[in-house]
C-alpha cells in the first residue's frame, strides 16, 4: 500500500527552507526566513490547495516547486523531489528544462503576465516549441482544443489577438490553456481568480476545474479564499508565517478544523450590526447624476440618484467598470458631473472641487483601497494625521499633538505610533491611520473606496469592526464602495447595486437582499463562493437552468 | 493601417512643420539682433554712408523685417537659400555636396554605433550587476566623458602619427573611390562612434531593465526560456520606444553636432562650412545651415515619435 502511494507521488517537498535578504530603510541588510521546514506530497492528478494570509509563504512554496525565487529569495534547505529526482540539484540548466515542460505556472493577473507585444497564440505555444515536445502545427492545434475546452469565444481565432484585445476573465483562461499546452505533470495556480469580478470568477473557476479533471494534471492551487479552494482541491494545506498549520482533506479542513487558526479562517465572521431605517431627511442627496470622462460619449454614470442619512452606511456594490468609484468622484467634485446635482444639508454643492469652500471639503472625506500610496512615505504618522487638524481647525503645537494622540487611541493604535513612518506599519495599521486622518476633519460623510479589498480577511474584519464602532461614536455616515457582497451584508444600512453606470437596485439592506431579485442582482448574489463542497457545480447548474428558462 | 495611428502620425507631422516655422522665425530674428547688417559686412572698412545706403536699397534691407523674413522663407521653400556674401556663390549648391559628406560620415558612424550600443546594452542587462556589466558601463562612460576633440586627437596621435594606419586629415573630393573615401572617414567616424555609444547603450540598458520587472518577464522565465531569450524576445520589444528615442537623438547629434570633429579632421562637411562662415560673419550661410540643422533635428525626432507610436501594439491593433 505504501509502495503504491510512493509510485503515484508526483511532488515530494521535504523540509523546505526558504530565505530572503531584506533591506530595511536605515538598517543593515538582514536575512529573514520565509518558509520554515515545510514538507508536502502531492499525488499525480491531485489538487492541493495552499491557503493562508499574505506573508504565509504560499506563493513562495509554489514557485519553489519550479526552482524559482522572486527577487532575492533563495531556497536554503530541504529537497524538492519531482518525478523522483531532486530538482534543486539540477542547477540552472535543470530548472530551464523543467519549467514550462514538467511544471507550468498560472499567475494572478493574466493581464500583466501576458507580453503586450506578442499575439496570444505565440505565447501559448512558446514553451511547447521551446522544449521541442511538438511541432508548431501540432501545438497550435492542441492550443485551439484547449481554448474550446476552456469555453473561450472564437477558439479558432482568439490566438491571433493581442492581450489588450481580450477581457481579463478570458485572459485568465488563455493563461490556463498556456499552462496546459505543453502537457505538464504539475501546474501551479497562483491566485488565478483573485483579480476577477465574482460573476467572472465562477466561470473561470469552473473552466479550470474541468480542465484539471480532463487532463489529469496535478495542481498546487494557491489562494487566500477558502471558499474558492474548497471547490477545486482534494486536500488543503493551511500556512501561516511560513509554517505549516494544518494539512488534511478538503472536507476535514472546512468541516472539522483541528487548529485554532484554521478555525478562525473557516468560521464566518458575523459582525453585529443592526440595520437602521432610513430617516426622513437625508443630509446628502445625489440627484440624476450623469458623468463621462473627458469629452467621451460613453457615460460612466447614467442618471444616478441616491440618498445618504446621518450616521448611516450606504453600500455601493458592483463589479469593475460599474461606475461606483466614479460616483465617489462626482460627489467629491473630482469629476464634475455633466448633469444632475449633489445637495448637502439642503443646498447644492458646487460641481467642481475647486469651487467648493473649505467647510464643504471638510465635511466629505475619503479613504482609499491602497493605504500605502495614499500617504506620503516621508511623513510620520503624527504629521499625516495632524495635517487636517492644522488645515481645517488651525490646531498647533501641544493641542494638535493631544488630538493626534486621541485619534490614535480611537483607531486602537496608541500614541507610540506618532513618530513612525508608513513603511514601518502593517497593511491594516496603514489603513487605520488613513481612517484617523479622515476622522480628524470631523466630517459628516466618509467615502470608503474598497478600503478592505487589499487586506487579509482577518485584518479586514478588524477594520470593518472599527469603522462601525467609530460610526456609533462620531455619528459619521459612510458611502461604502465595494465589490464584496459579504462586506456589504455585514455593515450596510442601505444598498445601491450598480451595473454599467446605472443603479439597478436600491433600498434598505433587508429589501435589496430579499427576493424577488432582478436578473443582475441574482447573478451577483449567486456568484459569491460559499464554503461548501459542491457549491460550484450547483451554482453553475442553477445558472444554466436560469438561462434555459429565459 | 488603422485610424488612430494615421491621426497620431498626422498630428506629429503637423506639429513638426509648425515647430520648424517657429525655428525659422527664431533664426531670422537672431541674425537681425546681431550688430551691423549685411551691407556693412560686405563693404567692410571701405563703407561710406552713401555706398551703405545704396547697397541697402539694392539688397532690400530697408524693407520691414517681416517682409524680409517672408522673402527669405519664400526662397527657402523654393530651394533658393540665397547667395553667400563672402564668396558670392549660391548657398544651395555649395551646401549640397557638404550635406552629402556630413550624411555619409554620420551614416557610417551610425551603422557601427547603433547596433553596437544596443547589443552592448542587451549584454549589460543579461549580466546585470556583474563584472561584464560594470566593465561595459565603465568603458562607455569613460568614452563619453572625454571631450570629442580629445578623443579625436588621441585617435590621430595613435592611428595617424604613430602607426600611420589611417590618414589624420580626412580630405574627400567628388568622384573619390568608395574604398579611399571609407579609409578617409575612418578616424572621424570612430571618434563620433565613441562619443554617442555610451548614451545609447546606457539608455538601452535602463529601458530594458525597467521592463525586466514586469510580470510577463517572470512568465517567460517560468516557461524555461534562457536568460538571453527572455531579454531579446520579451523585454526588448517592450522597451523599443525609449530606445528609438535615444537612438534618434544621437543620430541627430551625429549630423548636427559634428562641428568639432569635422574641424579636427578637416572634413568638408556642414559643420566645417558653418564654422568657416561664422568667422566670416556670413549671415545668409549661417541662417541656411541653422535651418537645415533644425530641420534634421526635428524630422529625426518626429521619426522617433512615429516609430514609438507604431511600436505600440495597442495603437497598431485597436480593440
Amino acid at each position: 500500500m505504501a509502495d503504491q502511494r510512493a509510485k503515484s507521488v508526483l511532488l515530494d517537498i521535504r523540509n523546505l527552507r526558504i530565505e530572503a535578504t531584506v533591506f530595511p530603510p536605515g538598517e543593515a541588510p538582514k536575512n529573514i526566513v520565509l518558509v520554515h521546514d515545510v514538507s508536502l506530497t502531492l499525488e499525480k492528478g491531485k489538487v492541493l490547495g495552499l491557503i493562508g494570509e499574505s506573508g504565509a509563504g504560499k506563493s513562495t512554496i509554489g514557485l519553489a516547486s519550479m526552482g524559482y525565487g522572486r527577487g532575492g529569495v533563495r531556497i536554503t534547505g530541504g529537497e524538492v523531489v519531482l518525478n523522483g529526482r531532486d530538482i534543486l540539484k539540477g542547477g540552472k540548466e535543470g530548472f530551464r528544462k523543467l519549467r514550462g515542460r514538467e511544471v507550468c505556472y498560472v499567475a494572478q493577473s493574466a493581464a500583466a503576465a501576458f507580453n503586450p507585444a506578442h499575439r496570444l497564440m505565440d505565447q501559448v505555444v512558446e514553451a511547447t516549441l521551446l522544449h521541442g515536445t511538438a511541432t508548431r502545427a501540432a501545438a497550435e492545434k492542441r492550443a485551439i482544443a484547449l481554448f474550446k475546452k476552456l469555453s473561450l469565444p472564437n477558439p479558432e481565432s482568439i490566438g491571433e489577438r493581442f492581450p489588450h484585445q481580450v477581457s481579463g476573465g478570458q485572459l485568465q483562461r488563455v493563461m490556463t490553456a498556456m499552462a496546459l499546452c505543453s502537457e505538464p505533470d504539475l501546474i501551479v495556480f497562483d491566485e488565478p481568480t483573485t483579480a476577477l469580478d465574482v460573476t467572472t470568477q465562477i466561470d473561470v473557476l469552473a473552466a479550470i476545474k474541468d480542465a484539471i479533471r480532463d487532463t489529469h494534471v496535478a495542481a498546487l492551487y494557491i489562494t487566500h479564499d477558502l471558499a474558492v479552494v474548497a471547490q477545486v482541491s482534494d486536500e488543503i494545506m493551511v500556512l501561516r508565517h511560513g509554517r505549516l498549520v494544518e494539512w488534511g482533506g478538503t472536507r476535514q479542513i472546512i468541516k472539522e478544523p483541528r487548529q485554532e487558526y484554521t478555525n478562525a479562517l473557516v468560521s464566518v465572521h458575523e459582525i453585529e450590526h443592526q440595520e437602521q431605517k432610513p430617516g426622513t431627511n437625508p443630509f446628502l442627496s445625489v440627484k440624476n447624476i450623469t458623468a463621462a470622462y473627458g469629452r467621451s460619449h460613453i457615460k460612466v454614470l447614467k442618471n444616478v440618484s441616491v440618498d445618504i442619512y446621518p450616521g448611516q452606511t450606504l453600500a455601493v456594490v458592483g463589479e469593475s467598470g460599474s461606475g461606483k468609484s466614479t460616483l465617489a468622484r462626482a460627489i467629491t467634485g473630482l469629476l464634475p458631473p455633466e448633469q444632475g446635482t449633489v445637495t448637502f444639508d439642503g443646498r447644492p454643492l458646487a460641481n467642481r472641487l475647486a469651487d467648493r469652500p473649505k467647510e464643504d471639503l471638510r465635511q466629505l472625506q475619503m479613504i482609499y483601497q491602497m493605504a500605502d500610496v495614499a500617504m506620503n512615505p516621508r511623513q510620520t504618522v503624527g504629521t499625516i494625521i495632524g495635517r487636517p487638524l492644522e488645515f481645517y481647525f488651525g490646531l498647533r503645537g501641544r493641542e494638535r499633538d493631544r488630538r493626534v494622540a486621541e485619534l490614535l487611541d480611537k483607531i486602537e493604535m496608541g500614541k507610540g505610533f506618532i513618530d513612525r513612518y508608513p513603511a514601518e506599519l502593517s497593511g491594516g495599521q496603514k489603513q487605520r491611520v488613513c481612517i484617523a486622518r479622515s476622522l480628524a476633519a470631523k466630517p459628516k460623510l466618509i467615502i470608503c473606496d474598497e478600503v478592505t479589498s487589499a487586506l487579509d480577511p482577518l485584518v479586514a474584519h478588524g477594520i470593518l469592526k472599527l469603522l462601525l464602532e467609530l460610526q456609533k461614536e462620531e455619528n459619521v455616515a459612510y458611502l461604502f464602495i465595494t465589490h464584496d457582497l459579504a462586506t456589504v451584508k455585514s455593515i450596510a444600512d442601505s444598498i445601491a447595486v450598480m451595473y454599467r453606470g446605472e443603479v439597478v437596485r436600491y433600498g434598505a439592506k433587508s429589501q435589496v437582499l430579499a427576493p424577488p431579485f432582478d436578473a443582475y442582482t441574482d447573478l451577483l448574489l449567486s456568484s459569491v463562493p460559499e464554503m461548501e463542497i459542491g457549491w460550484l457545480e450547483k451554482a453553475i447548474k442553477g445558472r444554466r437552468m436560469a438561462s434555459a428558462g429565459n | 493601417m488603422s485610424s488612430p495611428i494615421v491621426k497620431l502620425v498626422a498630428q506629429r507631422i503637423a506639429l513638426g512643420i509648425l515647430l520648424l516655422l517657429a525655428v525659422s522665425v527664431l533664426i531670422f530674428a537672431g541674425t537681425q539682433i546681431l550688430p551691423g547688417d549685411v551691407a556693412q559686412a560686405i563693404l567692410g572698412q571701405s563703407a561710406t554712408p552713401e555706398s551703405l545706403a545704396n547697397l541697402r536699397e539694392q539688397l532690400g534691407l530697408n524693407d520691414p523685417a517681416f517682409i524680409r523674413y517672408f522673402r527669405w522663407l519664400g526662397g527657402v521653400v523654393t530651394g533658393d537659400l540665397g547667395t553667400a556674401m563672402s564668396s558670392g556663390q549660391d548657398i544651395a549648391t555649395s551646401i549640397k555636396g557638404r550635406l552629402w559628406n556630413t550624411l555619409f560620415l554620420a551614416f557610417w558612424a551610425a551603422v557601427v554605433a547603433v547596433p553596437l550600443a544596443i547589443i552592448l546594452g542587451l549584454i549589460a542587462v543579461r549580466y546585470r550587476n556583474g563584472w561584464v556589466d560594470k566593465l561595459i558601463s565603465g568603458l562607455a562612460l569613460a568614452s563619453t566623458s572625454f571631450p570629442e576633440f580629445f578623443i579625436g586627437y588621441v585617435l590621430v596621435y595613435f592611428f595617424a602619427v604613430k602607426y600611420q594606419i589611417f590618414p589624420g586629415i580626412s580630405t574627400v573630393y567628388d568622384g573619390m573611390p568608395f574604398g579611399e573615401r571609407m579609409l578617409a572617414i575612418m578616424l572621424p567616424a570612430a571618434a563620433l562612434t565613441l562619443v554617442v555609444l555610451a548614451h545609447m547603450m546606457r539608455m538601452t540598458r535602463a529601458a530594458i531593465l525597467n521592463v525586466m520587472q514586469s510580470a510577463y518577464v517572470e512568465t517567460a522565465e517560468l516557461k524555461g526560456l534562457s536568460a538571453f531569450a527572455v531579454i531579446r524576445r520579451h523585454a526588448f520589444p517592450n522597451a523599443i520606444a525609449p530606445i528609438i528615442n535615444v537612438v534618434m537623438l544621437n543620430l541627430a547629434y551625429l549630423i548636427v553636432g559634428v562641428v568639432v570633429v569635422e574641424v579636427i579632421f578637416v572634413y568638408p562637411g556642414m559643420g566645417q562650412y558653418l564654422v568657416d562662415h561664422v568667422t566670416k560673419r556670413d549671415v545668409p550661410v549661417v541662417q541656411a545651415v541653422g535651418l537645415i540643422f533644425a530641420a534634421v533635428y526635428i524630422s529625426l525626432n518626429i521619426i522617433a515619435d512615429i516609430a514609438a507610436i507604431v511600436a505600440n501594439p495597442r495603437l497598431r491593433h485597436p480593440k
